[in-house]
């Protein structure tokens, strides 16, 4: 019998089964919402940032195993991380964390480094409008 | 872990019964049916014998029987062997939006090569109305094919009307039976089908062979060209293991067909109730009385699909979805999209399908995990809180 999850690695599956940072940020410091109901994949990435670092980041994800997998990865990726290096944080670098995604998902992790980069970009829109007022 | 297998409509074990009848013809009677002699002659006796298993559950006459490698062969043998032999009499074939890939991509396939083609739609259960069908019929009509059952929702179409507005205006008629085959009756007479392709998979009969019937007179350019097999119709030595068991297969389901079919729609529909009373936000797919006894299809609000399914695999149950996160294309089930349902619910659609081992523990086992997984899922869908 092969093993049922070849699909997926066993990392991609821990982070189905036990994904991290499922939730919403009481009073966001940027939020980014991402993806289509056409494709199936709706993701939510909500971070807390102090000083210039997340300290918090949390999602909401409406889609497959791999949809699931990379938005808890892309939350754990970023958590301590200065603004500045979270904005490198490409789809591949989720990928790879999380062992590999099959091809024909590689766009969930597209769609993650998407909605990071849409929260960092609500994150750096309110400091922008804060130091004009 | 016990593993309960909830997806016959994608295939079905093979029957003990079924594979026993077909052992001797891999070793002791190996034979080519074509050769004259001895060995030949018992090969040749145990495709006939299968011929006339399968022409008299379906009402035909065994010359009008045509072996295949399956379902998706028959299909495509059905609709190009009429679309090239009809080409001077006309171009235009009518079908409908929700047929299965097998006849939907040989549609398409037509299509490039100048065929004008006519998608039905459906209703928001599925059925394909026979007044759309005879109002879409011209001159230049050389063929109809509809579905019998449709594989994703099980709805059963009223393929006898079609076929009697097809006879009337004289157009030749194909039925894709490959859902229905085995699983309730199915008489070319009574369906006035011309063309109709069955799978032997799908019925507890062994993979990679299935068989097409052709009424006699039908007009089909051959498919397969090499020798003289099935009357020139379709070349290549028959695969005589697996036509044994198709045969078997047939006469099993004529058998036991009938009983089994009820006892199938009492846990169909002890699943369905079940499934409303558990979790809110459900909507059964496809029509509620008219559908295969074995078919159980359901949207659930603000989540997937396949992460419904991941979950369920972990429970042991197996089932399927009609979402399309793992395809390179992205887009839900064109079955879900042509009933009418938004994106969101056809990805977040599952299907389960009964079969000869399921018993009710079977239905209870889903009834206990099943929502669980899909309020854990909930509580990560964005779709919830836009929703309140």
């Amino acid at each position: 019998m092969a093993d049922p999850w070849s699909l997926y690695s066993e990392k991609v599956m821990e982070h189905f089964k036990n994904p991290r940072n499922v939730g919403e940020i009481e009073n966001p410091d940027g939020v980014g919402h991402v993806g289509n109901p056409v494709c199936g994949d709706i993701m939510e990435l909500y971070i807390k940032v102090n000083d210039g670092i997340i300290v918090d980041a949390k999602f909401k994800t409406f889609g497959c195993g791999a949809a699931i997998a990379t938005s808890s990865m892309v939350t754990e990726m970023v958590k301590g991380k200065r603004i500045e290096e979270a904005l490198k944080i490409s789809n591949k670098a989720v990928a790879e964390a999380l062992d590999g995604l099959p091809p024909v998902k590689m766009h969930c992790s597209v769609l993650a480094e998407e909605a990071l980069k849409s929260a960092i970009e609500d994150y750096l829109g309110h400091q922008k409008l804060k130091k004009r007022t | 872990m016990r593993r309960i297998y909830l997806d016959h409509a994608a295939t079905t074990p093979t029957r003990p019964e079924v594979v026993e009848a077909m052992l001797p013809y891999f070793t002791d009677a190996f034979g080519n049916p074509s050769s004259i002699y001895s060995y030949g002659r018992e090969a040749r006796g145990a495709v006939e014998e299968a011929r006339t298993k399968v022409a008299e559950l379906i009402g035909a006459r065994s010359e009008e029987i045509i072996f295949t490698s399956g379902g998706t062969e028959a299909d495509n043998y059905a609709l190009e062997g009429v679309a090239y032999a009809n080409e001077r009499k006309g171009s235009h074939i009518i079908t409908t939006s929700i047929e299965h890939h097998a006849v939907m991509e040989v549609c398409k396939f037509l299509e490039k090569r100048g065929f004008r083609l006519t998608y039905l739609p459906v209703d928001k259960y599925g059925l394909v109305a026979p007044d759309d069908v005879k109002k879409a019929i011209t001159d230049k009509t050389i063929l109809i094919s509809v579905m019998h059952a449709n594989n994703e929702v099980g709805t059963i179409e009223p393929v006898e009307e079609i076929g009697k507005i097809a006879r009337e205006a004289g157009v030749c008629f194909h039925t894709d039976a490959v859902q229905t085959m085995g699983h309730i009756p199915v008489n070319v007479d009574k369906l006035k089908v011309d063309l109709l392709a069955i799978s032997a998979h799908k019925f507890y009969g062994p993979k990679g062979v299935g068989a097409l019937y052709v009424r006699k007179g039908t007009r089909l350019v051959s498919f397969m060209h090499g020798g003289e097999q099935e009357k020139r119709r379709r070349a290549g030595t028959e695969n005589v293991p697996a036509i044994v068991g198709l045969g078997k297969a047939m006469e099993l389901a004529g058998q036991e067909m009938g009983k089994e079919a009820e006892r199938l729609a009492y846990l169909r529909d002890k699943l369905i109730k079940g499934l409303g009373e558990k979790i809110d936000h459900i909507r059964l797919n496809g029509h509620p009385t008219k559908r295969l006894p074995n078919n159980v299809n359901v949207s659930v609000d603000f989540v997937e699909g396949e992460s419904m399914l991941l979950n369920l695999d972990l429970e042991g149950i197996c089932a399927s979805t009609g979402s399309a996160c793992s395809s390179a294309i992205l887009e839900p089930s064109h079955v879900l999209l042509a009933l009418g349902l938004p994106p969101e619910q056809a990805h977040g659609s599952l299907r389960f399908t009964l079969g000869r081992k399921n018993t009710e523990a079977d239905v209870e086992q889903v009834l206990e995990v099943l929502p669980g997984i899909v309020a854990r899922l909930r509580a990560m869908s964005p779709l919830l809180k836009t929703q309140k």
